[in-house]
């Protein structure tokens, strides 16, 4: 719909294209109403009163036939994330004594045998201990991270520092398994699996909140 | 032989190129030896080496002719300072609000992977009428768009102690040209769908690095960019292409970006809670703080700066991820009263904004300060204000508090160390 740009350019050389430029801030400023349904085509950036960043796209042609359609399996073959809803675990489950094997063999030199003694990122702590005085509180996975997944997602495509991506899946699920058990957040026989991981309550949920920073006077 | 005269002469400069090229390098790396150089803000100690060339009169010797690579000057070393996983830009070494690029700050999560350029892809696929993917010539073919921009690291906050830099208090902010194509112009080729409101940006270190991104800020104003103040972008800020969103945190801006998946919702990647989240009152978590908060440093005078009495130009730069910069306030009385700086045009939207502001030092002990001041009307809080707002758990991201210089009667200039380590 609106997606008429000011070519601010020619609005400095060529006075006699004014008044087209003014009809156009018209456009722009209605436009910036309802910019959220304009969602196919390419929105006005900033207000007219900054035109040096704003596109000129008027005499663009619908689609400029540059790059190509990507297929089903050069998409599967990067699409590894993990949503909070669970969809993009692969099929797959662990346990936690395995994962224990795992995290020994492959985690604990970097975030300690037992997840707090580093020196890399504390993993183990509990939303309960009621204070920290004196010493930094740490913010690991069972006080500060709001979503199982989230360990799927990360481990599996970042860790371990030194092999990242090598863990095959049900590896990842029994890491997942043992860190959530570290922290209290499941049993020791737990089965972590695909179809219940997204379920799992993490204790540091209720905590977050959006960023209500605006600008303006007020200090947030 | 006119034109064979004109060649022995070439040969000849070549030759005596040749050797004080030879002079300058070899010898240089054989013996350094330590010099006190005359520099704009007084006499540094540099290490320069013992055997360069410095005629007596640079007007009665052939220099050396064009080199096919600029080099800076020998007398001037600016340097990052760095850490495992960050650098940061010498700001008290810089005059414009330009970053050159190889004085970028870096913040990496997994490294500086080296990509192909010539198998570089970038991926657009979920909510989207048509995956595609884009080869890096292919975002070349794009309508290009350049915008001069700050990028800022959102734990750009450092303090502690009174011999403290600039570059090492808020050094994780560099600005720079980009150069790219518009992420509204992608999307135009994919064909956004009507429900999406989100998408992951996915990088190709070896942290895979993901970011979720509401969609009207790519729409607005993402870029996926590729140069970088005219030339290629550096591989330490993400080459061949990354994701740039102005005046956002920088770690949204994705380096080395592989992937896009347009999606309805974020994906609450590790990047997006367990880090970049900040504690605020209440025991709570601030999650998605993109916009960079207006924020002023004094680059001069300051720490490790020996101050002359009388006139000196107080000189810094401000910046705000909510637009323009209107007012930097400078005060030379540790903060009794305020005086508007002159700002260096033209002003441009998210980017550095350098200030100066004349001052005569009468040798007084005193504190110097600076406060931006953005079109949203926010004014730079202090430390104290920061922690009021935010509670005793106050998180170590989006800190931008007033910073203080003390100015001691023998011209020491020290940084007023306050609030969190």
């Amino acid at each position: 719909m609106l997606c008429l740009k000011v070519r601010w350019w020619q609005v400095n050389t060529k006075k006699l294209k004014l008044k087209r430029y003014l009809t156009l801030c018209l456009f722009l400023a209605l436009a910036g109403c309802n910019r959220s349904e304009n969602l196919q085509g390419p929105t006005p950036i900033e207000s007219e009163s900054n035109p040096v960043n704003t596109l000129d796209t008027r005499d663009w042609p619908e689609s400029f036939q540059i790059g190509r359609e990507a297929q089903e399996d050069e998409i599967a073959r990067q699409d590894i994330d993990v949503r909070p809803d669970g969809e993009g675990l692969p099929e797959g489950s662990g346990t936690v004594a395995l994962g224990k094997q795992i995290y020994l063999a492959k985690c604990a030199t970097c975030h300690g045998r037992t997840g707090v003694e580093g020196p890399e990122a504390k993993l183990v702590a509990r939303l309960s201990r009621p204070d920290y005085e004196g010493r930094k509180k740490p913010k690991a996975i069972g006080n500060y991270w709001p979503y199982a997944t989230t360990l799927f997602d990360y481990i599996n495509r970042a860790m371990p520092f030194n092999a990242p991506g090598s863990l095959r899946p049900d590896e990842v699920y029994s890491l997942t398994a043992y860190l959530l058990y570290e922290n209290r957040i499941v049993e020791r026989d737990e089965i972590v699996t695909n179809r219940n991981l997204a379920k799992i309550k993490m204790p540091a949920k209720g905590l977050f909140v959006n960023d209500d920073r605006r600008g303006g006077r007020e200090v947030k | 032989m006119g034109i064979k005269s004109e060649e022995t002469k070439n040969e000849t400069n070549h030759a005596l190129a040749k050797i004080s090229r030879r002079k300058l390098l070899l010898g240089g790396a054989a013996t350094a030896a330590v010099a006190l150089v005359k520099s704009s803000f007084g006499e540094i100690q540099t290490a320069i080496p013992e055997s360069l060339y410095i005629p007596a009169d640079p007007t009665k010797v052939q220099g050396p002719p064009p080199f096919d690579l600029g080099t800076r000057s020998p007398f001037e070393r600016p340097l990052k300072k760095t850490s495992d996983t960050s650098s940061r830009t010498p700001l008290q070494d810089l005059y414009g609000t330009i970053t050159p690029a190889d004085l970028h700050y870096e913040r990496h999560h997994g490294g500086v992977p080296t990509i192909d350029p010539e198998k570089y892809e970038l991926l657009i696929h979920g909510m989207v009428e048509k995956p595609m993917i884009f080869t890096l010539a292919d975002l070349k073919r794009f309508p290009a768009f350049s915008r001069i921009c700050f990028l800022e690291c959102s734990g750009n906050f450092r303090t502690g102690k009174e011999e403290m830099m600039p570059q090492e208090i808020a050094g994780l902010t560099s600005q720079s040209e980009w150069t790219g194509v518009m992420l509204s112009t992608l999307f135009r080729e994919v064909g956004i769908k009507s429900k999406a409101s989100w998408f992951l940006a996915e990088g190709s270190d070896a942290a895979v690095m993901t970011r979720s991104i509401p969609l009207q800020k790519g729409l607005q104003d993402g870029m996926i960019v590729y140069a970088q103040n005219g030339e290629a972008i550096r591989p330490q800020q993400g080459y061949p292409a990354r994701l740039f969103l102005p005046g956002w945190e920088g770690n949204t801006s994705v380096k080395w970006i592989r992937r896009i998946e347009v999606s309805d919702q974020p994906y609450m990647t590790r990047e997006e809670t367990s880090k970049y989240t900040e504690g605020i009152k209440g025991g709570k978590i601030r999650q998605f703080s993109f916009d960079m908060d207006a924020r002023s440093i004094i680059t001069y005078p300051a720490y490790p700066v020996i101050l002359q009495q009388g006139w000196v130009e107080i000189r810094g730069i401000a910046w705000t991820g909510r637009g323009k910069i209107v007012k930097v306030e400078v005060s030379t009385d540790a903060g009794k009263t305020w005086n508007s700086a002159k700002l260096q045009g033209p002003v441009m939207d998210k980017a550095h904004t350098y200030f100066r502001y004349l001052w005569n030092w009468r040798g007084d002990e005193t504190e110097i300060l600076s406060r931006a001041i953005d079109e949203t009307g926010y004014i730079q809080p202090t430390m104290k204000q920061l922690m009021e707002a935010r509670g005793r758990d106050m998180g170590g991201y989006h800190l931008n508090p007033i910073t203080a210089w003390r100015i001691k009667r023998d011209g020491t200039v020290l940084f007023r160390p306050e609030g969190k380590a």
